[in-house]
């Protein structure tokens, strides 16, 4: 049936959106240890609520029961009622997890672990319990609540609406809530609410994601229109609104009258719900009114948190079907153009003007499709503020987790990539970077360790920094480990930096005792191959007692590159414009040789060792004299070169073709692209000629030593 | 250029027992793949070079967006080459290579005909030549007086890749 496919559809969205909300939850939550503001509190009421009213919506009776106890426990804090202390918080991370999981089993159709549940419950409970013994205004009942602002309205200059709001009965499939709104309207004034069930059809024809019902509403108070249309202004404009004020002082009677009639408007919120989940009008006639009312002061936000962030959700996959129609799209254009100059004169210019608008079209539309693909670190920094505060009370250490540059951003594919290794290199200096508090004080340090991500731009990379202050590496320990298991020969000598990198060797731990943490040894040689696979390159520095920094590089994407195009003989190649310092002609005088082999050029005061492309790749040049080409300044690694090319080509933008996909990995070639003409170019790896070209260069002076 | 000639033996009721391979011609002996690993038969087109490989590894091309080497098969069994001439053609297909999947063109003199192949008329290849080449060699079988060569193209292409492949994967 197409109905459940489409709740199907919809209940995916619910449970992103329940992940979503889980995730600004545990973040509110966590900041929430050193400040408890009002707003914070309200943030994660907000995504609480939310939770619950998705999922009784969809049925999930067991989540919204368990989220209506997360829920009334923040609406307590949020009231003031109930302080904000470590235990509370540390319940409602738990309860995090738990609804976490428990979404999970609910998607995948799994029983859910009720014995944790129910333990979760207790605890929660417990917490409430306490608090009820002192006055609590937030958990009096709506009816009471709503008698007494009638009475404190009436005291006061009185005026009031009258609301007559009719629903399309597409409302709740527009995704808007009834409730929500009643919420709002309560915290206004004294509410009284009827409903009118008259529209209800049958209970065979009734459809249950449709509104029946319509309401007419009094309110006592002094409320400016404004509000009220704040709080409907987001109501579908097929909706029949309207709003009449009752002007003058409010009768006495009214006061015992709210509380009288707010039970049906409890009713009829309730009957609304029920109708949608039960399709069963009469049995909404007879759910509990009290039920409604705990739910209803929500003060939810008008807007769904999920429309804030301006985001769309779409498959990576359809992304980069887009990005190849758009590099295809690319290359019909430039075969355009190369067609255009060989056709009749007379239509030329009409031609070339389209084309030329075409050619600006498609790069702007490459240039925001490949836009989509980025994202802000945040993604992945977001997690950690949770693994830390979990472990570090694990492992009884102090620690202030300190995040930079969250905005930075980065492509989809490498920030997925990357989260694992990150979460492996945080778990490390939490477990054995970081010391106990104990030991800290004996160092001289403050109690309290700090532990930083950073991620920022540094060239065309993005750099991500993890540092901790730290014991840093025990270098002795860790050549004595590396001797052990023959790593490295008894006899040889290691500087301080190679010693801190035999841990990213396989199979290396030097944690004495083995937990639960970290310390099998897998960890790190793991995340240098990933973050190799990426093209990253990781590193670690450290100083023993005051601290250990890893610093990872990445490319900003795998999908892009701007290249410089660059002429061999007959071949075109591309070289990354990052990797690209300058381009100089050469004079004469400038090119010598070392040891009569390997020619060098003096650029300014450096020498620069000159790889000749022809002779690495094995192609026929124009000439073989580097007063003849263009000399290309590749850097990479802190190391220079200089490339002799016979000629430059244009600078563009190439998107990155695998070679490994058919084929395999060739030294010195990071890639391929497909040019205008439609002809592959080879994409220079410059850091992998710039090594081999040392290799060969110091080889060749050998060679000829010996 | 674009398809082969229809298939020669019309007895539709045996194909369903047998399998269809494609022939080409090679130096004066006929070879068969399997059909099913065929993508596209495209005439010669300029390619671009790849330094480091082997002399049987002609370049690369593009191919619809994808970058697919392109493999002589004379220089690959060791055979005197020609120049390229009007019937040369450029077999398009897909082997396994280690645990993927790739697509790969091979260039051959020409291509022949479809033949329907019962697997009860194949004959292993003798194992006496001795050379490297049989091992890529699947069956022999004999259609109309013809020795058609049935090549194994996992092995042939697939190994042609993943041989270099160690070694290239070290450097990288």
């Amino acid at each position: 049936m197409t109905v459940d496919l489409e709740m199907a559809e919809i209940a995916k969205v619910f449970f992103q959106e329940s992940r979503e909300g889980l995730d600004v939850m545990e973040s509110g939550l966590l900041s929430l240890g050193a400040t408890a503001d009002s707003e914070n509190i309200n943030t994660i009421f907000r995504a609480a609520h939310s939770i619950k009213g998705g999922s009784a919506t969809f049925g999930f009776a067991e989540v919204a029961g368990f989220t209506h106890g997360v829920e009334t426990l923040l609406d307590e804090m949020r009231n003031g009622v109930r302080p904000v202390t470590a235990e509370a918080i540390q319940t409602l991370l738990q309860a995090c997890d738990c609804l976490r999981e428990m979404i999970a089993a609910t998607e995948a159709e799994q029983p859910l672990d009720q014995v944790r549940i129910a333990s979760l419950n207790g605890d929660i409970k417990h917490i409430l319990g306490e608090a009820n013994e002192a006055p609590a205004p937030a958990s009096v009942p709506a009816p009471a609540a709503a008698n007494e602002a009638a009475v404190t309205g009436a005291a006061s200059e009185p005026s009031g609406w009258h609301v007559r709001f009719e629903p399309v009965a597409d409302l709740l499939r527009l995704r808007n809530e009834p409730t929500r709104m009643f919420a709002e309207l309560r915290r206004l004034g004294a509410m009284v609410a009827h409903a009118d069930a008259s529209r209800l059809p049958p209970l065979d024809a009734l459809d249950p994601e449709s509104c029946y019902l319509s309401w007419s509403i009094d309110l006592t108070g002094q409320i400016p229109r404004g509000k009220l249309d704040e709080i409907f202004d987001w109501v579908d404009s097929g909706c029949r609104l309207e709003f009449t004020p009752t002007g003058g002082p409010a009768p006495a009677a009214p006061a015992p009258g709210a509380k009288a009639s707010a039970q049906p408007q409890a009713a009829a919120i309730d009957g609304w719900s029920a109708a949608t989940k039960a399709a069963s009008p009469t049995e909404a006639k007879a759910a509990a009114p009290a039920d409604a009312d705990r739910s209803a002061p929500a003060g939810a936000p008008v807007q769904k948190a999920s429309g804030d962030s301006g985001s769309i959700r779409v498959a990576t996959e359809k992304v980069d079907n887009i990005i190849n129609l758009v590099g295809e799209l690319l290359i019909t254009q430039s075969m355009l153009s190369s067609f255009a100059d060989g056709i009749d004169p007379n239509d030329l210019d009409r031609l070339r003007q389209g084309l030329s608008q075409l050619a600006r079209n498609t790069r702007e539309l490459q240039e925001s499709v490949m836009q989509i693909r980025m994202l802000p670190i945040s993604f992945a920094f977001n997690r950690f503020p949770r693994i830390v505060h979990d472990l570090s009370r694990k492992l009884a250490k102090k620690v202030e987790l300190k995040l930079s540059g969250e905005g930075t951003e980065l492509d989809k594919t490498v920030l997925e990539k990357i989260s694992d290794p990150l979460v492996h290199l945080v778990r490390n200096a939490l477990d054995h970077g970081l010391e106990t508090p104990e030991r800290r004080v004996a160092a001289g340090k403050h109690e309290t360790g700090t532990l930083e991500l950073a991620a920022f731009h540094e060239g065309g990379n993005i750099i991500i920094e993890v540092r901790d202050d730290g014991a840093g590496l025990n270098k002795a320990k860790i050549l004595q480990k590396a001797r052990e298991r023959a790593l490295v020969a008894p006899d040889q000598e290691l500087t301080d930096e190679q010693i801190d990198n035999l841990i990213f060797m396989p199979g290396f731990s030097t944690a004495e005792q083995i937990s639960d943490v970290s310390g099998r040894g897998v960890g790190m040689d793991v995340v240098r191959r990933n973050i190799n696979d990426l093209g990253g390159h990781v590193q670690i520095s450290s100083k023993e007692g005051l601290g250990s920094t890893i610093r990872i590089r990445l490319p900003l994407t795998l999908a892009i590159l701007d290249g410089q195009l660059v002429r061999v003989g007959k071949e075109i190649y591309v070289i990354s414009l990052l990797a690209i310092v300058e381009t100089i002609q050469v004079a004469r005088e400038r090119v010598n040789t070392l040891v009569g082999r390997t020619e060098v050029f003096r650029l300014r005061d450096e020498y620069l060792p000159v790889v000749k492309l022809c002779d690495q790749f094995g192609v026929e040049p124009d000439s073989r004299s580097a007063e003849d080409g263009l000399l290309v300044v590749l850097e990479a690694d802190g190391k220079r070169v200089g490339v002799l090319v016979d000629d430059l080509l244009a600078q563009q933008q190439v998107v990155i073709k695998s070679l490994e996909s058919n084929f395999k990995s060739v030294a010195g070639i990071a890639g391929a692209t497909i040019l205008g003409d439609g002809t592959v170019a080879l994409i220079i790896d410059a850091p992998g000629l710039i090594s081999s070209a040392a290799k060969q260069g110091v080889g060749a002076v050998a060679a000829h030593a010996a | 250029m674009s398809t082969a000639k229809p298939t020669s033996v019309a007895d539709k009721a045996a194909a369903e027992s047998s399998e269809q391979y494609l022939t080409f011609m090679l130096a004066g002996e006929e070879y068969g793949v399997d059909i099913l690993r065929v993508q596209e038969i495209k005439g010669w087109d300029k390619v671009t070079r790849i330094p480091h490989t082997p002399d049987y590894v002609l370049g690369v091309i593009n191919l619809r967006g994808a970058v697919v080497p392109i493999l002589d098969l004379r220089r690959r069994f060791g055979l005197e080459t020609i120049a390229f001439g009007p019937t040369t053609v450029v077999i398009v297909v897909r082997v396994m290579s280690g645990r993927d999947e790739r697509t790969v063109g091979v260039v051959v003199d020409a291509v022949s005909e479809v033949y329907n192949v019962d697997a009860a008329d194949t004959k292993p290849p003798p194992d006496v030549c001795g050379t490297v080449d049989t091992v890529f060699v699947k069956a022999l079988v004999t259609i109309e007086e013809k020795m058609l060569i049935l090549l194994d193209i996992d092995r042939l292409i697939g190994n042609s890749i993943a041989d270099e492949l160690a070694p290239g994967a070290a450097v990288a």
